[in-house]
């Protein structure tokens, strides 16, 4: 009974956190090394269209269950929090791990989301 | 006939992906295809056995993402031999299982693979038992009466450490009507080029190109496990990819056992459609109207 208990409790695939909530909070301390860095937003475009824009939208709008990536809780998450969650993805709720991607890479990626955030917040 | 040419179009015109499988052609690592994403490729692997003509084995391979943790591909393969027949020589059904949700410093992927194929299946896509030169002279016209019937078990395990992806995988193969279990193995390493990527859209970038080495080969049967007899392979692999997302593969294989084959030479390619499956029900639900 215990078991079960703690499977409920515990298992990912019960659970129905966003992605960003289920970031541990020792992720947030990351910092990201390109933060601002205009070469790397542009590169951070580049692999987005390629890498997030056929989920998420070419204008990060979301399309059916992929959620749009400008919206508070994406701009309001620490850089750390977002390299988790495209580290680690979201693998039963349809959101693949891009790991095979390099660290540097995944915070191009970031850096072009914070900027895109920090442009047009939708609230 | 109007569907037809609907999809033709589609295919054209639909947003394509990086093909994901990197420099590997034997090794998997636990990389899973985006769900919903169709990737087509082809794997082609041609050489001359001792004693026998050259030939070039070919597998179609469909991939596509049913959901994040589960990835499934079906491979149509043939052969060609020089001064013999061209056959296609069956099917393989394999299905992917990413177990655990989040990333670790090793992460296992579990695989099954239902193959129905015949003895004359040259496409090599992994070495178990004693499977070695001999295998590839035999006249495709004999080799094509023996049926196997088979299923496949791999236990992948793979990492990525600071831009370089180690993988290691455990092959365990059983032929539905006879024969012993029969083992095998591989082992890939590999890094791109450069770790960041350049903020333009180029065919030449230097992130563009991944370079690797992989390994592989038999471990006997059950009831005769080991190395004695059995092939073994090492094979530098590059891998390039067009800006559109298209992949290209090159491999020369070193045998490094006497039942091995000397050389060989892998070459592939790829491309992957982005939300294939969306694509296909908007399709099928309104014809492709906008």
């Amino acid at each position: 009974m215990r078991w079960l208990l703690f499977l409920v409790l515990t298992c990912p695939i019960l659970r129905a956190e966003t992605p960003v909530r289920s970031a541990p909070a020792r992720s947030s301390s990351k910092t990201n090394p390109f933060n601002d860095d205009e070469v790397a937003r542009r590169a951070g475009a580049k692999l987005f269209s390629r890498e997030c824009a056929p989920c998420h939208g070419a204008k990060a709008e979301g399309i059916g269950k992929a959620p749009p990536l400008r919206q508070p809780e994406v701009y309001q998450a620490a850089p750390g929090v977002l390299f988790w969650v495209l580290k680690n993805g979201s693998i039963f709720h349809g959101m693949p791990s891009f790991a095979h991607l390099p660290e540097a890479q995944r915070w191009e990626i970031i850096t072009f989301l914070r900027a895109l955030n920090a442009r047009k917040p939708e609230n | 006939m109007r569907n037809r040419l609907w999809i033709a179009a589609a295919c054209l015109i639909l947003p394509s992906a990086r093909a994901g499988e990197g420099p590997f052609f034997i090794t998997y690592t636990h990389q899973m295809e985006e769900p919903g994403n169709l990737e087509m490729s082809v794997k082609n692997v041609t050489g001359k056995p001792a004693g026998g003509s050259r030939f070039w084995g070919a597998a179609t391979e469909l991939e596509y993402g049913v959901k994040a943790w589960w990835t499934s591909e079906l491979y149509l393969d043939g052969q060609t031999t020089a001064d013999e027949n061209t056959v296609f020589t069956g099917y393989r059904w394999e299905n992917r299982f990413r177990v655990l949700p989040r990333e670790h410093w090793i992460n296992p992927v579990l695989y099954f693979e239902f193959e129905n194929i015949n003895g004359a299946d040259k496409t090599l896509l992994e070495v178990v038992n004693h499977d070695g030169e001999d295998d590839l002279s035999e006249p495709t016209a004999d080799a094509r009466q023996e049926k196997k019937r088979e299923i496949e078990a791999k236990l992948i395990l793979s990492s990525y450490f600071k831009g370089w992806t180690l993988a290691e995988n455990f092959i365990a193969e059983k032929n539905v009507r006879h024969e012993p279990y029969e083992f095998g193995y591989a082992v890939g390493l590999s890094r791109p080029l450069v770790l960041a990527a350049k903020p333009e859209r180029c065919n030449f970038c230097p992130e563009n190109f991944q370079l690797g080495v992989e390994a592989y080969g038999g471990l006997g049967t059950h009831a005769n496990l080991g190395f004695a007899e059995t092939s073994h392979y090492l094979a530098p692999t590059i891998c390039w990819t067009l800006a559109n997302g298209t992949e290209f593969r090159v491999s020369p294989t070193y045998g490094l056992t006497g039942t091995s084959a000397g050389f060989l030479l892998r070459f592939g390619v790829s491309y992957e459609i982005a939300q294939f499956r969306r694509a296909a029900q908007k399709l099928f639900r309104d014809g492709g109207r906008p």
